[in-house]
């Protein structure tokens, strides 16, 4: 049986309060670190557990540690990602907004292990009551003794704050996100070199999301076996799904990595709502490729829904039943595309206003013959050529449409309107 | 051309701030004024054109101003799969009448469109301001209107 781990205190009353965390045993994890753990032992205790990272790339925690340089003379720092914005995902924002010292035990632990003395939280401009939140936590955890100087009478000292974005969905890329933190515009950065090696004001920089740093205080007080056995073999761990559109109960659900799509859409979310089929499902936030209804079956781990031509991505679930246009979705999502892309790289800045041209002309029943073979071509353009995942991600929408719905694609330009919806 | 010595040099938190600064001046005026951004860049030893780059590729950040309550629609695909998105801007521009993009002629309402809010288990969603506004429904709106009017009769 699965007991909640993320979510545990979630349901009690004020649970975003510092009093309400240490009375469930928050705070904990911390002194065990600053008198048992050298950082050296932390980071075997993170890759140990098999962590890997929430935000969407599923990079193994413990390595991105260890590529921070050991040197102490080196200043490095931390950042919070919580710029949470791919469309459909909505856990980071509960996460900060009814447990965020869970977060701080875990930024604090990080910064330990990575020897930073200085970390900063990027939450989204649009959060303002997870800006509270956040601003409010870090005062009481310095009230408290848990940040500033000489944490808890040990040499450890970090300091933390927050700085608020101001909408732009590339910061929540880690370079674009530096880049917005030194107060320029979010445009990523040419990778390598990583932000371990040169970050923040070019120093070594470790940036996580804030559901990655939330686990770390339980890998800590449960140990590395404990949380390891949670999940899968190489996708260890709870989860927070977001399951949102056609199901009945909409919401964040926390279950091991390694469920089944079928079981999170039947049994946690309530099955469908409307009554009618499902038609597919965007398994993990708007940039990953859809699943159809013969593929319930799939596990949401990394490894389970990279074999099925997906991605876990942020674990955000778009239930679709059959009343859904598959062309209307790709227009939907390539116009939030074509906003969000930076600009930085022709591709992309081109590529997603020229593939949502077509595709609002295919809604308005002016499609063209040969509007397929043209997306076909701009996507195959787009695709590895960017300096960020932006452009690659722009392109899943309607290259995984075409494959799965194709012939919604040519109805639409052979009759000039939409075979699902009237 | 400038010596060495004379050549400004950026002092790096000093520049951090500037998406800061640039919500403390947007708060006084409800929105970025050329003399506004201007000030900001004196301040922070930085061109007016960096600054107003920065001001034009944040979406937070307005450049033109808006009514006294700008009211933000939801576009995203979740909220459109439970009824929103352009159901809630239709309902809003035929309510209001006026377009996206446009503010009402007594200056309250300026409506517009925003990418997902991240509140899709509670779609349909707005923003209003700082305030947002979740499982949003036409009666939902008109109540809302209402008693957003009901402070300024």
């Amino acid at each position: 049986m699965f007991e909640q781990v993320l979510t545990r205190n979630m349901g009690l009353p004020r649970s975003e309060t510092i009093d309400v965390y240490l009375a469930n045993g928050g705070y904990q994890a911390l002194p065990k670190v600053l008198r048992e753990y050298t950082p050296e032992q932390l980071i075997q205790l993170v890759t140990a557990s098999g962590l890997r990272g929430r935000g969407g790339a599923g990079f193994p925690a413990g390595r991105k540690w260890s590529f921070m340089p050991k040197d102490p003379s080196v200043v490095k720092y931390v950042c919070v990602n919580t710029d949470e914005g791919e469309p459909g995902t909505f856990k980071d924002r509960e996460l900060v907004e009814k447990d965020p010292h869970q977060i701080i035990e875990g930024v604090i632990i990080a910064s330990y292990a990575v020897g930073a003395h200085r970390a900063f939280v990027y939450i989204r401009g649009e959060f303002f009551l997870g800006v509270k939140r956040w601003i409010k936590a870090i005062d009481d955890a310095y009230a408290r003794g848990f940040l500033g100087k000489n944490i808890l009478g040990s040499a450890f000292s970090l300091d933390l704050s927050v700085h608020r974005g101001a909408g732009a969905y590339i910061c929540g890329e880690e370079t674009a996100l530096i880049e917005s933190l030194e107060g320029k515009r979010g445009e990523p950065r040419k990778k390598p070199p990583f932000p371990a090696s040169v970050g923040l004001w070019g120093q070594p920089t470790l940036v996580h999301n804030v559901e990655t740093l939330a686990n770390i205080p339980h890998i800590v007080n449960h140990g590395a076996e404990w949380y390891a056995q949670i999940g899968t073999p190489k996708s260890t761990g709870p989860k927070l799904f977001c399951v949102s559109g056609h199901v009945r109960n909409r919401g964040v659900f926390e279950l091991p990595l390694g469920v089944s799509l079928r079981e999170i859409i039947d049994e946690h979310a309530g099955g469908m709502a409307f009554g009618r089929p499902l038609k597919a499902v965007i398994p993990g936030g708007a940039s990953t490729p859809m699943l159809t209804a013969q593929q319930l079956d799939t596990r949401m781990d990394f490894e389970s829904l990279q074999d099925a031509g997906t991605m876990l991505g942020t674990g955000a679930v778009i239930v679709m039943d059959e009343s859904t246009c598959m062309v209307d979705v790709a227009r939907r999502l390539m116009r939030f595309y074509a906003h969000e892309s930076c600009g930085h790289c022709v591709p992309c800045r081109v590529g997603t206003r020229r593939m949502s041209d077509i595709l609002e002309r295919l809604e308005r029943g002016q499609g063209r013959p040969g509007d397929v073979e043209r997306l076909e071509q701009l996507a195959l353009g787009m695709r590895g050529i960017t300096f960020c995942p932006l452009g690659d991600a722009a392109t899943n929408p309607v290259v995984s449409g075409l494959k799965l719905f194709r012939d919604e694609y040519d109805y639409h330009i052979a009759h000039k309107r939409c075979a699902v919806t009237v | 051309m400038a010596k060495q010595g004379e050549i400004q040099v950026m002092d790096p938190a000093r520049r951090a701030m500037l998406l800061t600064a640039l919500y403390i001046a947007q708060e006084q005026q409800g929105h970025l004024t050329r003399e506004a951004i201007e000030r900001v860049a004196a301040r922070l030893g930085l061109p007016a054109s960096e600054v107003y780059s920065m001001a034009s590729f944040y979406t937070l950040y307005r450049t033109k101003p808006g009514g006294r309550y700008v009211l933000q629609v939801c576009e995203g695909l979740s909220c459109h799969l439970v009824g929103g998105a352009e159901r809630l801007v239709d309902y809003l521009r035929k309510k209001l009448a006026i377009e996206v993009g446009q503010t009402t002629p007594d200056g309250l309402f300026t409506l517009e469109t925003v990418q997902c809010l991240a509140t899709c288990g509670t779609s349909p969603a707005m923003r209003v301001n700082d305030a947002l506004y979740e499982d949003m429904t036409a009666e939902k709106i008109d109540e809302l209107l209402e008693t957003l009017r009901g402070y300024h009769v």
